[in-house]
């Protein structure tokens, strides 16, 4: 008994904390794509951010000063995909791709540069992280039966940054669907001659959807350099950001469901972390290479036969030209 | 108290003129030197072929395009209209041919995006009720305001595009095409809106190619060819003739003359036919009927009737539920009905939506010209195409078929609608077959190319082929078919010889009710 509850404690905070950076990443390309602008580039954002808040918060010894720099290089790559893809109507999947590779190879050859390790940074020390903060009464009520380690373990404990993520789920819902800016968010994305024709400057709408993904990315990438680990490392998000696009399909660009999948993944990524050596009965031990997998097979299956008919934004991915 | 007389005091400002107007995108000069003076209150039509630069001058007017050089005044004083929220402050709406409305938005979202009263929704959505309601009430604009529209039927969507620019504040509304879409029902209700519209002090601008409504509901009517007005004159003063000749710049024959039908064996006998749409629901009910050679039998309805799934199943795209089909003696049971066998047994078939299942707007001309034949070895060696061939028949159609530019090699979504529309029916008719089955042969094609497509298809009916005609455009049905089907809600609820049929009479069949009541 005390093991089975030790166990699903254990595997809700690990959930939690590997769902942060996607619920960031998934929530940033859900403005984006809501707009109409197609976010493969969410990976290479999130990697800037991590590199950049690492390398900061190095240097100047705040996390917070990290967390700054984290977003505003995020936010300047989105401005980028921005400026090809929006003003100069270019293909958003090329200019997406063409951030992931330049950010890829860009930060290991800055890291090497500035901190002289191969494709990394030194490790972050504690004072320049976000670390974990206990709940008030986290240990008060820590002993209680049942709920107690729920509480402690599973709500208390994370870093600041895991609690703006969950917070961020709720109030871009509330952005979407109760705002003005939300309901021009949802029309550029479906029908831009709509807006356009109501007086509504498209492009402008656009930018500063991106932006808002930027700022998010710039979220998702902080948590991994200074957050969860403690320094950055060459391709340190290892496909979070294209598993946060997979989650917000799956999602059907709706927030809660977007969190669910992120919760989904997250679970597996759990689990399979926790499946690594173990032998299963009549099995043995699996190789860990295909342990690993099981979050990726996962995403395919799901998006493959599972998420049944995912009506896309309809004017996902066009350039916006004014046209009969 | 006497009433008071008002003096007769100097003419007022039109409510919106346009002055020297050109345009040009790239080689094509759109406007050329247009001017344009519309009366406040009335409803004035602006009529031209596909391509005379009715759209562009409207959208200059409505501040979505900017002339090269011109000036607009509205109510007399000059403006500049920068963009569409410019031409709204200045009380020009316009309502666009193809709707600009966001499909999953409910209706009341879509008329207040833009204008939304506030940074939050809530508050701004319900005093935008309140409004529209009034709205309604005024105009007969009922639309329900919580449906999706993508939800609503077309007739609705143009409600809530006029209603949006009424709550936007209006005066002077321009509508681009509106009946296009619309059944004659539809276009009716339309036009009761339009004139009450116009007794509430509104100004109209109707665009359209169609002389019937010019006829009906306007008041002045400007006629534009290749980018110039023609001819600016009042209504009650023009006839259907005049105006035609105008547009086109030659006579044209708005009916046709032409001989009795000879109907000889028949080659196309339906029994029983029932169809199911994609979501199951049965669209065609058992219908049976006969199309013999020699004649046209025209098949009318207000659309969404069955009768696109009635022409896909008689064509092997849609595998109808039950019944047969009867090929000049040779019966097909359903299994056995497929596009490539039907064409092997000489049905051709010019679908109703040419852009969607006519043409590949992609491609070449010339290869839109083979689609369905490219199997035939005129065109199709043991591998490869023979492209030299198929660019010189593509050719010699175009010219026979007057298609306009005739360039085999151009990519076919660059030809108007007409010309699109003469590609399909040169491909077709060039396969000699024994039933030509047409849907909705004149859909957005204008007058010189319905006067020319119309001739075809009574030629072909001439030289001794069966000819199925689908059509919404009554119009079009008593122009071209010697009997007429009428279906309704997957029926066929009548049958009458050409001498026999009045709009009056088709028009009630059409709505369902039946000739006793009537």
């Amino acid at each position: 008994m005390e093991d089975t509850l030790g166990l699903i404690v254990s595997l809700a905070a690990a959930t939690l904390r590997v769902a942060t950076p996607l619920i960031l990443a998934a929530l940033a390309g859900m403005f984006s794509e809501r707009s109409g602008v197609v976010d493969i580039g969410l990976e290479g954002k999130m990697l800037a951010a991590a590199f950049f808040s690492a390398s900061t918060a190095l240097v100047t010894g705040s996390a917070w000063l990290g967390l700054c720099a984290g977003v505003a290089s995020a936010v300047a790559l989105a401005m980028v995909h921005g400026l090809a893809s929006i003003t100069y109507n270019g293909n958003q999947m090329v200019s997406g791709l063409a951030l992931n590779v330049l950010v890829a190879g860009l930060t290991p050859l800055l890291a090497t540069v500035w901190f002289q390790q191969a494709g990394r940074t030194p490790t972050v020390p504690n004072g320049a992280r976000f670390l974990p903060v206990s709940l008030p009464g986290a240990e008060a009520f820590g002993t209680v039966p049942l709920l107690g380690p729920l509480y402690r373990s599973v709500v208390s404990g994370h870093n600041v940054l895991v609690y703006l993520a969950i917070a961020a789920v709720p109030l871009a819902a509330w952005i979407l669907f109760r705002t003005r800016f939300g309901l021009r968010l949802r029309a550029v994305g479906e029908n831009p001659h709509a807006l356009d024709t109501a007086g509504v400057n498209v492009a402008w709408m656009r930018y500063r959807a991106l932006a808002i993904g930027g700022v998010l990315c710039g979220f998702a990438g902080t948590y991994l350099s200074i957050g969860q680990g403690a320094g950055f490392i060459q391709d340190m998000t290892a496909g979070r950001g294209f598993l946060a696009l997979a989650a917000l399909i799956f999602g059907k660009w709706l927030p809660v469901p977007t969190l669910l999948a992120c919760f989904l993944f997250a679970f597996t990524d759990a689990v399979q972390v926790r499946l690594q050596g173990v032998p299963l009965p009549g099995i043995g031990v699996i190789p860990v290479q295909f342990i690993q997998a099981i979050p990726y097979v996962l995403t395919v299956l799901l998006l493959a036969g599972f998420v049944g008919k995912a009506v896309a934004p309809k004017a996902i991915g066009l350039p916006y030209v004014k046209s009969r | 108290m006497a009433s008071i007389a008002t003096a007769p005091g100097p003419t007022p400002p039109a409510a919106i003129e346009a002055v020297g107007i050109n345009k040009r995108f790239g080689p094509v000069q759109a406007n050329r030197d247009v001017t344009l003076s519309v009366a406040k209150g009335t409803i004035h039509g602006i009529i031209g072929e596909n391509g005379a630069g009715k759209s562009t001058l409207m959208s200059i007017l409505y501040g979505y395009y900017q002339a090269d050089s011109g000036t607009i005044r509205v109510n007399g004083r000059e403006v500049r209209m920068a963009d569409s929220a410019e031409a709204l402050s200045h009380g020009v709406g316009m309502v666009h041919q193809h709707f600009m409305l966001v499909d999953t938005f409910t209706a009341l979202e879509n008329i207040v995006l833009g204008v939304e009263g506030g940074a939050l929704l809530a508050a701004g959505l319900a005093a935008a009720r309140t409004r529209l309601e009034a709205l309604q009430r005024d105009y007969q604009l009922d639309v329900p305001l919580d449906t999706v529209v993508g939800d609503l039927p077309v007739g609705l969507r143009q409600r809530i595009e006029i209603l949006k620019a009424l709550f936007r504040g209006a005066d002077i509304l321009i509508l681009d095409e509106p009946t296009g879409v619309l059944t004659p029902q539809e276009a009716d209700h339309l036009f009761r809106i339009l004139r009450s519209l116009k007794a509430e002090g509104k100004t109209v601008i109707l665009i359209t190619h169609k002389l019937r409504e010019i006829m009906d509901v306007t008041d002045a009517v400007t006629v534009m060819r290749q980018g110039t007005v023609v001819a600016e004159v009042r209504t009650a003063e023009t006839n259907r003739e005049a105006l035609a000749e105008l547009m086109v710049g030659r006579k044209v024959a708005t009916s046709h003359t032409r001989g009795a039908a000879a109907p000889g064996a028949a080659f196309l006998t339906v029994s029983d036919l029932a169809v199911r749409d994609d979501l199951g629901v049965e669209r065609v009910k058992g219908i049976s009927f006969t199309v013999r050679a020699g004649e046209i039998v025209g098949i009318a309805g207000v659309s969404g009737n069955g009768q696109s799934e009635l022409l896909e199943a008689l064509s092997g795209i849609r595998v109808p539920s039950r019944g047969t089909i009867t090929l000049r003696g040779t019966t097909l049971t359903p299994a056995a009905l497929d596009a490539r066998r039907l064409r092997e047994a000489k049905v051709a078939h010019v679908p109703e939506d040419r852009q969607r299942m006519g043409l590949i707007t992609a491609f070449d001309a010339d290869e839109s010209a083979i689609l369905g034949y490219h199997r035939s070895s005129a065109v199709s060696g043991a591998a490869l195409l023979k492209r030299s061939t198929i660019v010189e028949r593509c050719r010699d159609a175009m010219q026979r078929f007057d298609v306009r530019p005739s360039n085999p090699r151009l990519r076919t979504s660059l030809f108007s609608g007409g010309n699109q529309q003469k590609i399909v029916l040169a491909r077709e008719i060039d396969q000699d077959p024994d039933v030509l089955l047409v849907g909705q042969p004149t859909r957005g094609v204008d007058i010189g190319a319905i006067e020319f497509i119309h001739r075809r298809l009574l030629a072909l009916r001439d030289a001794g082929k069966a000819i199925l005609l689908v059509s919404v455009e009554l119009e079009e049905i008593l122009a071209l078919a010697d009997r007429i089907l009428v279906m309704f809600d997957g029926h066929l609820v009548g049958e009458m010889d050409r001498s026999a049929a009045t709009e009056r009479r088709l028009g009630l069949m059409m709505a369902g009710i039946a000739e006793e009541a009537a």
